[in-house]
Formats: structure tokens, C-alpha cells, sequence
């Protein structure tokens, strides 16, 4: 019975849906109020009935009801409470509700905290976001249905969750992607509703900005959640592997960088409202390739994905929609947006530009790495692989390039800046950055590489020019300093960029730095490895849940003294009789040291991989100051206050430190 | 992350992967360079039967053997090169995780030069636009804007009037 209802709640958000996206258009269109005002509790209507469906799906996991043929595949009796919970976004069908229960949200987040917009614009944003969640709905519900049940035999235990899944990054790294995800359909609401009206002025862009900035701090905590996972579930120590997947969710977060730093130009200064429009066009219709991309047929040739061309057909299908009817739409009423506003050269403008031109550049490089293979095994010209050392050579020189104009953006002037004084604010600094790359790799590792001295040298360059900015900004003109000075949202900026030169550190250092070794050890035996000594103690049984495990018992001693106890274990689940390998880590901020165990040998020895990983934490810091910078500007008082479209309309040119 | 995802998006799990077998071996080399050799090649090197993973991870059996072949090959001391073209003979191009640069791989290796010299364009043609667009405004800008005869005789009207 449970299942039929959670079937039919998301019917009936469908309905929710489908009334959504026709009647407030229609309501505007024919100039009647009282039909415009239905958009509010129509999208109440769809979030209330999509999570109710949800919430029925867990707790038909709760009670393992095993005539649903997606809890046979999913969930077993034994699996623990937290992970049957999990276990309903755990494969596609209920991930696809997840997905849609988080377009929902959004939908309805707007809904409640749009009051002091226009309302006829926020009814048409409703509108767009209401033919977005039909589509995933229908997508759900034709293709991919959850609740579709196995009667009248049906099984009395299930086959369990993939044993890979059965840890806390199940919990928390799905619903953050997927939010990040989701919420790019928001920034698209947004400008499909810009686009409808000709309105693209600054008020539109302050209306949107927080949205996109939330979706796209979501986003970063998605993927170095699913980065984190991976490198410590999966026992290679491996964080990012340029995978087709791994692509699918880097693509918008690119996109979606970019288009956080053109909003702050639309408005501010009113400058660049088609473009912004495209990238948010963009951000969204790349979450959807994505999707197509994993989901579909077409990656199956090159991986071992669950085939389904009806699934791929179908997203493939909304794919067309979504872009050939934006575009459309685009090239209609593009020219009519025009923007108003004049720059110079040596501007704030043309640097943001230089920096966007150069994102899209990477994800256009990205995709190109991505669906290569794909094309030339398409037009049987044989098989390739484009893999991590590819992307490494294209994208890395972008990316410097990028970190070099993000030292010079936040010093130089809106509009117009005298050319000299910037590069006698940063001269030195740059000096002073060319010199510490330098030096760098001769210093810590005693040998010259290149690339780390360009790594280190532009973190360097990155965090000095900030910072000098940031003591600019904050210092009055008598001298004396007042943090209040700028606003929230450029400090904001300030996190953010901080923790971008945090990463590349971090990347650096783990790329150039860490050092493996791959050894037989017999119990007593010990090895070294980059100052530290691992002294293999011997094995232990023990038992979890659902599965039993041999431990390995490792102490580490850096000269002569305990650092460290790592426990690595084999584990055996007993439902799906598979093999996993948890690895023992212990972190600090300089360095993790890593083991994972391979195959048990003769006499009680072990293969032993032993990894020492220096400044690898400083992947997550980083993602975190990123995610929080982007928090702190979504934040900003100016998107709380009440303001009407009037007002926002004056383009406050006098404020020049904003971001 | 790309399991985790993939392993999300799909409902069957993965495959390949052999419950007993480990991509840990216990290789000893010759010489110690030998081994960051073969730890760097085993990265760069495709598992030709596995979903999307180097020799260093995969557990898979051929990538075993490819191992295996990648250790006496390297303990023979031939280049890396050499042992790429080995690769490449028996397995094909799909091996390597760094295509070569040949015509079918031609677009691939120029896309991102082009994208960037494209890119590169629009923002000199938007700059120069702006430029233009200065130049035909000649001095009046928004915020020094004068006003013409007609304007100024309007404005004076007014002030009496207030007067």
C-alpha cells in the first residue's frame, strides 16, 4: 500500500507540475492577477506531494519491503538503519526522486523568499522551474520508476547495497551534488524568465545572484565530498581521475564559476546581460549532458554502466528542449538586451571577461576530453582513451593563466584605471611571487620541478595580491583599519579566492610530493617511507554488521617516536560476497599516511600499499573556504533587503569594491 | 568519485571487480628509479578490459598480467617509449591514457589552442567595441552629460518657475 501512495504523491506532484508551468504564464499573459498568484501554492503544491512521495520511499526501505524491485536491488534486512535511509538515492531510479524532491526545494525556497520581488517575473521564474520538474517527473515516472513492484512472487531478502556505498559519503555526498545540480535550474528560471520579459538589468542580476551562488557553493561541497570518498573508500588514494563522471559534475561548477563573476559585472555595472544569460543557459544545460552522458547508452561503450537507451532517449530528448528552445528564445530577444555601460581596457570589466572567456575555455576543453572518445568510436575510427595525463597538459597552463588575472581582477578600478598604478600595486608582488616559485622546489625537495615552482609561485601571487587589496580596502583614509569598510560579499570574495590558492598547494604538493610503495610484509616487518617508519604488527578478525574483515594492525614512528596506529582492513559482505578495502589513514595538515592492504601472501605476510601524501587535507580546507566564500557573498545584506525593482535599477557606480 | 557516482547514477554495480585479487604487488627492482618508472607508467597505462581505471588501480586479472609485462619490460631496461609502442602493438591505441598525436587524434590535442585563440578573439573584439563606442560618444558620459540650448532654456524655465 505504502508504495502506491508514494507512487501516486508523485503523480499528483506531477499534476502540481504540469498546472505550474501553464497557468501563471497564462495568468501573465492575459493580464489576470488572481491566476498569476496561483504560482506560489502550486509550487508548494509539487514540493509537498514530491516529498511526501520521498518520504514514502524510505519508509517502505525502513520496513525492507521487498516487493518493490528497487529495494531488492538496493537494500538487504541487515543493512544498517542509516544506510537503508541512504540506500534510497543510492542507485537511479531513486536518485532521479532525490533529484526531483531538490528541484522542489529550490522552487519552493523561492517561492517563500521572493515576496519583495515583481510578482508577475518571480510567477514566469516559478513557470520555467514547474517545466523543469515535469520533465524530471515524467523522466522518473515513465522511465525510471521507483515503486514498480514485483508481485506477486517476490523475494524475501534483498541483494543488498553495493558495499562501495555503504559509508558516510552516501549520506552527505549525493544530496550536496545534486542540490548543486538542481540548483543551476534556478539561475535558468532566471534568465529564461529575463529573456521572456527583455528584462536583464541589475535588478535582475541581484535577484539571481545569491540563487547561483548557492547552487554553486552546494556543488563545491558535492564534489570534494565525492573527491574525499573516493580517497578514502576506494583504496587507490586517488582523488580525481578526469573520469567521464567525474567530468559531468567539474563541467557546471566551471560554467557556474564563471557565471557567479559575470553576474557581479551585470550588476554592478549593467555590462554583459547576453552573456551572463548564455552561461546560465549553459551551466544548466551541461548538468543536463551530464546526466545524459551517465545515464545513457552512449557511455556504456566505454564503461560498464547500466545501459538504457529509453533513459538516454529520453534525457537526450530534454536536452534538445532545454537547449534548442533557450537559444531560441536567445537569439529573438538578445539583441534587445543590450547593455548600456562603457569600459576601458584597463578595467575591472575587461579582467572579469579575460576571466570568464578563460573558464569557458576549460570546460569547452573538458568537454572536448570527454566526448572524444565517444565521437571517434562513433565515426569508427577506433578506440582512444583521454585520460588524466591529457587534461593535466591542457588544462593546467588555463588555469594559470586564470590564477593570474585573479591577482590583478580585485585591485584594478571599475570602468576605468589609470594604467600605471595597478602594476605599481602588484609589481613587487609579482616579483616577489616569481622569486618564491623559484625557490621553492629547490628548498623543500632540494630539486628544481617546473611545475611546482608555477604552482607555488601563483598561490603565492594569489594570496599576497588578495591580501594587499583587502589592507587597501580596509584602511581608511586616516590610516587606521575598519573591516566593516567593504562589503560582506567582497570578503566573501576574499574566502574564496584564499581557498583557490589553498588548492593549488594542496594539488601541488600531493602531485609532486607523495610517495608510494607497493611492499610483501611479514608480521614484525617494517618499512620505510619518506622519514616514516610502518611496522606491520600483525592481522585481527573482526566483525561489522554485514560483513566480516581481516584488520591489519600498523604503527608509525617518525624518528624513533609513535605517530601514529592505522588499521586497514579486507572486508568480505556477506550478501553480495564481494571484497572491499578499507584503508588506514591518519591526517594532519601536513601530510596523511596511508595503507591499504592487498592480498594476503604465504607465511602470515601481506602486500602492503603504503602511501605518505603531504598537504593532501588541504584539498578539503580549500573546498570549504571556497564554499563558505561563496556562502558569505550570498549572504551580503544587499540581497536581503527589501528593495524594489526601482530602486535596484540605479546602478550604484560609486561602489567599486563590491565584488 | 567517479565509482561513487557511477555507481549512483547505475543500478547494476560494478563489474570486474575480482573479490580476491588486489592491484597491490610486491615487485622488487633492480635499480630504485625503475620503480617510480613503473609506478608512473602503471598510471598512465589503461586497464583494456575494466571501466574507466589505470593499471595502478585495477584488480582486474589482464591488468595483473600487464603488469607483470610492464615490470620485465622495464627490468629489461627498454624506454618508455619502447614500452608504450609494445603496449599499443598488443592492445591498441585504447591503452593509453595519453593519446598520441596522430589525425584521428588531431582536433583533440589542437581543440583547447583553438578555443583559446577563439576566446581571445571575442574579448579583443569586445574591447575594441567598447572603444568605438567611446570614440562616437566623443565626451558626453553618463555621468557628465551637458545639456544642449533647448534643454538648458527648458531647465532655466523651470528654476524661475520655482523661484
Amino acid at each position: 500500500m505504502i508504495p502506491e501512495l508514494g507512487n501516486f504523491a508523485l503523480i499528483v506532484g506531477l499534476a502540481f507540475a504540469i498546472c505550474l508551468s501553464v497557468i501563471p504564464l497564462v495568468g501573465v499573459a492575459s493580464n489576470n492577477l488572481n491566476l498569476v498568484r496561483y504560482a506560489r501554492p502550486l509550487t508548494f503544491g509539487a514540493f509537498f506531494f514530491t516529498l511526501l512521495s520521498y518520504v514514502l520511499l524510505t519508509v517502505s526501505f525502513i520496513n525492507d519491503d521487498f516487493s518493490v524491485l528497487y529495494i531488492v536491488k538496493q537494500s538487504n534486512t541487515l543493512l544498517p538503519l542509516q544506510y537503508k535511509m541512504a540506500a534510497v538515492f543510492g542507485g537511479h531510479e531513486g536518485s532521479l526522486v532525490l533529484w526531483v524532491l531538490m528541484l522542489t526545494t529550490w522552487a519552493g525556497a523561492l517561492a517563500v523568499s521572493s515576496k519583495q520581488l515583481d510578482e508577475a517575473f518571480v510567477a514566469r521564474v516559478l513557470s520555467v522551474l514547474g517545466m523543469v520538474i515535469v520533465g524530471f517527473m515524467l523522466f522518473t515516472l515513465l522511465t525510471s520508476n521507483p515503486f514498480e513492484r514485483l508481485l506477486p512472487n517476490f523475494p524475501s531478502e534483498g541483494r543488498d547495497l553495493n558495499p562501495l556505498l555503504q559509508d558516510i559519503g552516501l549520506i552527505v555526498h549525493p544530496p550536496m551534488l545534486y542540490l548543486g545540480w538542481s540548483g543551476f535550474s534556478v539561475a535558468f528560471a532566471f534568465a529564461i524568465a529575463a529573456l521572456m520579459t527583455g528584462r536583464m538589468d541589475a535588478a535582475w542580476a541581484r535577484w539571481t545572484r545569491p540563487w547561483t551562488l548557492a547552487a554553486w557553493s552546494f556543488l563545491t561541497i558535492g564534489i570534494a565530498l565525492g573527491s574525499w570518498w573516493a580517497y578514502y573508500e576506494l583504496g587507490w588514494g586517488g582523488w580525481w581521475f578526469w573520469d567521464p563522471v567525474e567530468n559531468a559534475s567539474f563541467m557546471p561548477w566551471i560554467v557556474g564559476t564563471a557565471l557567479i563573476h559575470a553576474l557581479s559585472v551585470t550588476e554592478q555595472r549593467g555590462a554583459f546581460r547576453n552573456w551572463t544569460v548564455l552561461l546560465a543557459i549553459s551551466a544548466f544545460s551541461l548538468s543536463l549532458l551530464g546526466t545524459f552522458l551517465v545515464r545513457s547508452g552512449v557511455i556504456n561503450s566505454v564503461h560498464s554502466f547500466a545501459s538504457d537507451p529509453e533513459r538516454g532517449m529520453f534525457i537526450l530528448m530534454l536536452l534538445c528542449i532545454v537547449i534548442v528552445g533557450s537559444l531560441t528564445l536567445f537569439a529573438f530577444r538578445a539583441s534587445a538586451l543590450q547593455g548600456t555601460s562603457k569600459f576601458e581596457f584597463y578595467s575591472k570589466e575587461t579582467f572579469i571577461l579575460a576571466g570568464n572567456i578563460g573558464l569557458v575555455t576549460a570546460t569547452a576543453t573538458v568537454l572536448l576530453g570527454t566526448l572524444y572518445p565517444l565521437l571517434v568510436d562513433a565515426l569508427g575510427m577506433g578506440k582512444i582513451s583521454v585520460g588524466p595525463p591529457y587534461y593535466n597538459a591542457v588544462f593546467t597552463p588555463i588555469i594559470a593563466g586564470l590564477v593570474v588575472l585573479m591577482g590583478i581582477a580585485p585591485v584594478i578600478r571599475w570602468k576605468k584605471n589609470k594604467s600605471g598604478t595597478f602594476r605599481k600595486e602588484l609589481g613587487l608582488i609579482a616579483l616577489a611571487s616569481i622569486g618564491f616559485g623559484l625557490a621553492f622546489p629547490l628548498l623543500y625537495g632540494g630539486e628544481f620541478i617546473g611545475w611546482v615552482a608555477v604552482g607555488m609561485g601563483l598561490a603565492f601571487w594569489l594570496v599576497t595580491a588578495t591580501l594587499k587589496n583587502a589592507k587597501n580596502n580596509i584602511s581608511n583614509s586616516d590610516g587606521r583599519m575598519d573591516f566593516s569598510r567593504p562589503t560582506q560579499s567582497y570578503w566573501g570574495m576574499v574566502v574564496a579566492h584564499m581557498g583557490m590558492a589553498v588548492a593549488i598547494v594542496g594539488v601541488t604538493m600531493v602531485s609532486y610530493y607523495e610517495t608510494q610503495l607497493d611492499v610483501r610484509m611479514d608480521v614484525g616487518s617494517k618499512v620505510e617511507l619518506s622519514g616514516y617508519e610502518f611496522v606491520f604488527e600483525g592481522m585481527k578478525d573482526v566483525k561489522g554488521p554485514n560483513y566480516s574483515a581481516k584488520q591489519g594492525q600498523f604503527r608509525v614512528f617518525e624518528a624513533g617516536n609513535e605517530v601514529a596506529f592505522l588499521q586497514p582492513e579486507r572486508r568480505n559482505y556477506l550478501v553480495q560476497t564481494m571484497g572491499m578495502t578499507e584503508a588506514g589513514i591518519d591526517s594532519t595538515i601536513t601530510r596523511d599516511l596511508f595503507i591499504a592492504l592487498g592480498d594476503p601472501l604465504d607465511n602470515e605476510a601481506w602486500a602492503v600499499r603504503v602511501y605518505v601524501k603531504p598537504f593532501i587535507n588541504l584539498l578539503w580546507i580549500a573546498a570549504a573556504l571556497i564554499a563558505f566564500g561563496g556562502f558569505m557573498c550570498m549572504t551580503d545584506r544587499r540581497y536581503r533587503a527589501k528593495k524594489t525593482a526601482t530602486e535596484t535599477q540605479q546602478i550604484d557606480s560609486a561602489n567599486t569594491i563590491n565584488v | 568519485m567517479k565509482y561513487i557516482a557511477a555507481i549512483i547514477f547505475s543500478v547494476l554495480l560494478l563489474v570486474g571487480h575480482d573479490a580476491n585479487a588486489s592491484s597491490v604487488d610486491t615487485y622488487s627492482f633492480s635499480k630504485p628509479e625503475y620503480q617510480i618508472r613503473f609506478q608512473d607508467m602503471a598510471k598512465i597505462l589503461r586497464c583494456p578490459k575494466c571501466q574507466n581505471q589505470n593499471l595502478a588501480d585495477s584488480n582486474s586479472i589482464i591488468s595483473q598480467d600487464l603488469r607483470r609485462q610492464l615490470h620485465r619490460l622495464i627490468e629489461e631496461g627498454r624506454s618508455d617509449e619502447q614500452i608504450i609502442e609494445y603496449m599499443v602493438m598488443r592492445y591498441g591505441d585504447y591503452v593509453l591514457y595519453k593519446p598520441k598525436f596522430d589525425k584521428v587524434t588531431y582536433f583533440l590535442w589542437l581543440g583547447p589552442f583553438g578555443f583559446a585563440a577563439l576566446g581571445l578573439l571575442i574579448l579583443i573584439i569586445v574591447v575594441v567595441r567598447q572603444r568605438r563606442k567611446r570614440g562616437q560618444s566623443s565626451e558626453i558620459d553618463i555621468n557628465e552629460q551637458t545639456l544642449n540650448v533647448t534643454e538648458q532654456a527648458k531647465l532655466d524655465k523651470i528654476l524661475k518657475k520655482s523661484n
